[in-house]
């Protein structure tokens, strides 16, 4: 009976249920995720009011941030955040546990799905024609959060498929041709990676009986067998597909290239994230014994991530696609993080996500503008835009310095600390590694913003003839499309030039993961109380 | 009985990655949904196999009175069919549009996303 | 496929499947059934319908759209969790109110009731309007 066998403390039965009452101000931590849910669900009935889409949508995100960030002050302040469902006692009940780590992804998933929200009002025929559109961004980003937040492993799968499903119908929305076929490259592979998860929780439910992460940190590490490095393997398959890792990462150039801009921009800015999200906490938090055991795999597979990543950037001729490697790239520097594992590199690690989260959004909302203004976003046609359009210019250089992290855009400061954390460890071929990338991003990330902007005309003009493909931006795409952009950039630039709040973020999300007794203590914590 | 459980298992993973090995898109499908039934198998497996007593508690008693069958392994079990089973119509339904659409059913002839006579990107700067 | 015979039974086929499905919904807390399974059966029984009388006659008798009937329930068991912030408890706590009838006997209602019925919503709405969107597919070829 597994049941019985994963009481932490042998207890009656009856006493299974939590008693005394649960304080109104411990609902912080289930508002990210219902706000949205409850949202998605409204706009799902209110199908025959599309101009109430919008308006409804962004109160709903709005309040969504606000939760997120009280919750974040609130972890801040007094350490993990746990509340388990349905009034029974951990491990019985689903737990949500909240620790420094994903409040920070969490708060800011939301406020990039804000800003992405403002810049979809830019597409007029998406406001009016497209049913579900701002449904399925909310529920996306129930899945997102209710993925951070959650502290039980097949919960997490079931967010994870919440997400999937969300995603699917953002890429298919519209039923262009290019947007099938890449949803069914998208959809095939990622609920392989799905399955995958799937077959390791059974296995490591067999190991320790018990799917509640705090229940499996205490566990794990006590289990003899060398079945449980096996498992540790399954979820760095698993979690390295989702993320995007080379060698499995042919479904993300393969697919974020066909929707919408601003679906590609969340997806950029949020599904690989979790996926490495999900990485820290079952290597770092859940089976700490197997991080030794798989470096070196780590330690490989994001040197190859990080270098043939932006290789891979340099060879397309469509700009969306080629963001989709640089994407790709951020995960290698991610896992280089994953790979060193001491807490600087988690530091570097949660520094680094945070600013790719950022950028990347608001590169492909750029992007976005650039196609508009385009018609195209093959390369070779596009240039000029310099002269068309100054203020985008700079907004694409800026992010295009950040992301290869350069001084002093945001992305230099995570990649300073990953180079620390290697240094520390006396990893230097990672160190060198983590040092290429950011050339050869740079390398192509000038060359996208040379070919778009600089270059006078499009491929094989002279440097007189003008780019006659070029049109303005519609006042509409200013206000909605130029403007949320201009503000995640200044947000980006401001993040960069002050950094001491993302390093503060950074090295107590890092600290957090080490220090699996408090994450422990917050789920327990509540069943200690009740005994005494 | 485990042990015959096991081999079952093992069955359903080879043609279901023999079918996911293929090109055709119909027969990924089939290799999906097989998939899927050999992970459930494999977590109702792992759960242990016990005596076939529904995990009920009699009224008037707070625990079960004799050894029961284990009742998380078949809530995952009946959670991740919804969910495989959703996702499969969802890919199902994808596939057929793709197959109208694209007029393709063959992962080597679906190159709208990635087309394979792509153009060189541009060779200045 | 589409005979008289199947164009007659069907309509009254559906009503009892739906019939049947609402009676397993109501069973499920302490026996098999449950909204999942409910709701498979009375999107079967739409599925059919849509068949046999074809899917606008089904759009028209369903009044609302199925993806606004899967919103209903996916907002329902929503707020069934949120049913507990009343009294203090944890979000989803089971809530029962027994309400006791002029005859003398009881009738339980609760949140999981409610969580049951927002999944029968759910799952009715989402595979009714993927069947719909099939079998309208097969008739304009």
């Amino acid at each position: 009976m597994a049941g019985s066998a994963s009481t932490p403390k042998n207890l009656d039965l009856p006493p299974a249920m939590i008693e005394g009452v649960t304080s109104v101000a411990d609902w912080v931590i289930v508002w990210p995720i219902a706000l949205p849910m409850l949202g998605a669900a409204v706009l799902l009935m209110a199908r025959k009011r599309p101009e109430w889409q919008a308006p409804f949508a962004f109160v709903i995100l709005l309040a969504t941030l606000v939760a997120n960030f009280m919750l974040y002050m609130r972890v801040q302040a007094e350490g993990p955040l746990t509340m388990t469902m349905g009034n029974w006692l951990p491990p019985y009940g689903i737990s949500l546990t909240a620790d420094a780590l994903s409040a920070l992804f969490s708060l800011v998933s939301a406020f990039i799905l804000l800003i992405v929200v403002l810049f979809v009002q830019s597409e007029v025929e998406t406001r009016e024609n497209k049913y579900g559109y701002h449904s399925l961004l909310l529920l996306l980003l129930t899945g997102v959060s209710g993925g951070f937040l959650t502290g039980d492993l097949f919960n997490l799968y079931v967010w994870f498929e919440v997400m999937l499903i969300a995603s699917f119908g953002l890429l298919i929305i519209g039923g262009r041709k290019i947007q099938l076929d890449g949803a069914v490259k998208y959809g095939f592979l990622n609920f392989l990676a799905t399955t995958f998860f799937l077959i390791a929780i059974g296995f490591l439910y067999g190991l320790v009986g018990t799917l509640n992460m705090a229940d499996i940190a205490l566990k794990a590490p006590q289990v003899e067998s060398g079945a449980i490095y096996a498992v540790a393997a399954l979820f760095f398959l698993a979690f390295a597909m989702k993320g995007a890792a080379f060698p499995l990462n042919a479904w993300l150039p393969a697919s974020y290239h066909a929707p919408d801009p601003a679906v590609s921009a969340v997806f950029a800015g949020l599904l690989t994230k979790v996926g490495v999200y999900a990485l820290v906490r079952t290597h770092l938090l859940l089976i700490p014994q197997s991080h030794a055991q798989l470096q070196l795999v780590m330690e490989v597979v994001a040197a190859f991530t990080l270098i043939l990543a932006p290789l891979g950037a340099m060879a397309q001729t469509n700009a969306r696609r080629a963001l989709g490697f640089l994407v790709v790239g951020g995960i290698g520097a991610m896992l280089a993080g994953l790979a060193i594992g001491s807490p600087t590199g988690v530091f570097g690690l949660a520094a680094y996500a945070v600013n790719s989260m950022l950028v990347m959004t608001a590169l492909y909302l750029v992007v976005g503008l650039v196609e508009r203004m385009g018609g195209t976003s093959d390369i070779r046609k596009l240039g000029g835009l310099y002269r068309a359009n100054s203020w985008l210019s700079i907004l694409f250089i800026v992010l295009v310095f950040a992301v290869a992290g350069l001084p002093p855009f945001l992305g230099f400061w995570p990649k300073m600390i990953l180079v620390q954390a290697g240094v520390e460890v006396g990893n230097f071929w990672l160190v060198a590694f983590i040092l290429l990338n950011s050339i050869l991003t740079s390398i192509a990330g000038t060359r996208l913003w040379a070919h778009i902007f600089w270059r006078d005309g499009r491929e094989g003009a002279n440097s007189e003839q003008i780019n006659e493909r070029i049109r303005p931006l519609t006042t509409r795409a200013k206000v909605w499309g130029l403007l949320p952009a201009g503000a995640l950039v200044a947000f980006i630039v401001v993040a960069g030039l002050v950094p001491q709040p993302l390093f503060k973020a950074g090295a107590t999300a890092a600290f957090a993961i080490y220090e699996p007794a408090e994450y422990v203590g917050s789920v327990f914590g509540s069943l200690s109380a009740a005994e005494e | 009985m485990e042990i015959a459980l096991s081999f079952l298992i093992g069955l359903f993973f080879t043609v279901a990655i023999y079918l996911l090995l293929s090109r055709s898109l119909i027969r990924m499908l089939l290799g999906i949904a097989i998939i899927g039934n050999g992970v459930n198998l494999l977590i109702f497996t792992i759960g242990r196999v016990t005596r076939e007593v529904p995990p009920i508690v009699p009224s008037g008693e707070y625990a079960p009175l004799e050894t029961i069958a284990n009742p998380l392994p078949q809530a995952l079990i009946l959670t991740a069919i919804v969910i495989g089973f959703s996702l499969f119509a969802f890919l199902l339904v994808l596939t057929y549009r793709a197959y109208q659409e694209l007029d393709a059913d063959n992962t080597d002839t679906m190159r709208v996303a990635e087309p394979e006579d792509s153009p060189r990107p541009p060779l200045s700067y | 496929m589409n005979t008289v015979i199947f164009r007659t039974v069907a309509p009254y086929l559906a009503a009892l499947m739906v019939l049947f499905s609402v009676f397993v919904l109501l069973r499920g807390h302490n026996e098999p059934g449950g909204g999942f399974i409910g709701g498979l059966i009375a999107a079967s029984a739409i599925a059919i319908y849509g068949i046999a009388a074809g899917v606008d006659e089904v759009r028209k008798a369903l009044v609302f759209h199925p993806i606004a009937v899967a919103g209903l329930g996916v907002f329902l068991a929503a707020i069934a969790g949120f049913m507990s912030l009343f009294v203090e408890a944890p979000f989803l706590k089971g809530l029962w109110l027994f309400l006791e009838l002029s005859d003398g006997s009881e009738l339980a209602l609760s949140t999981p009731m409610l969580f049951d019925i927002g999944v029968y919503l759910v799952v009715v709405g989402a595979i009714s309007s993927i069947a719909l969107a099939l079998e309208e597919d097969e008739e304009t070829r």
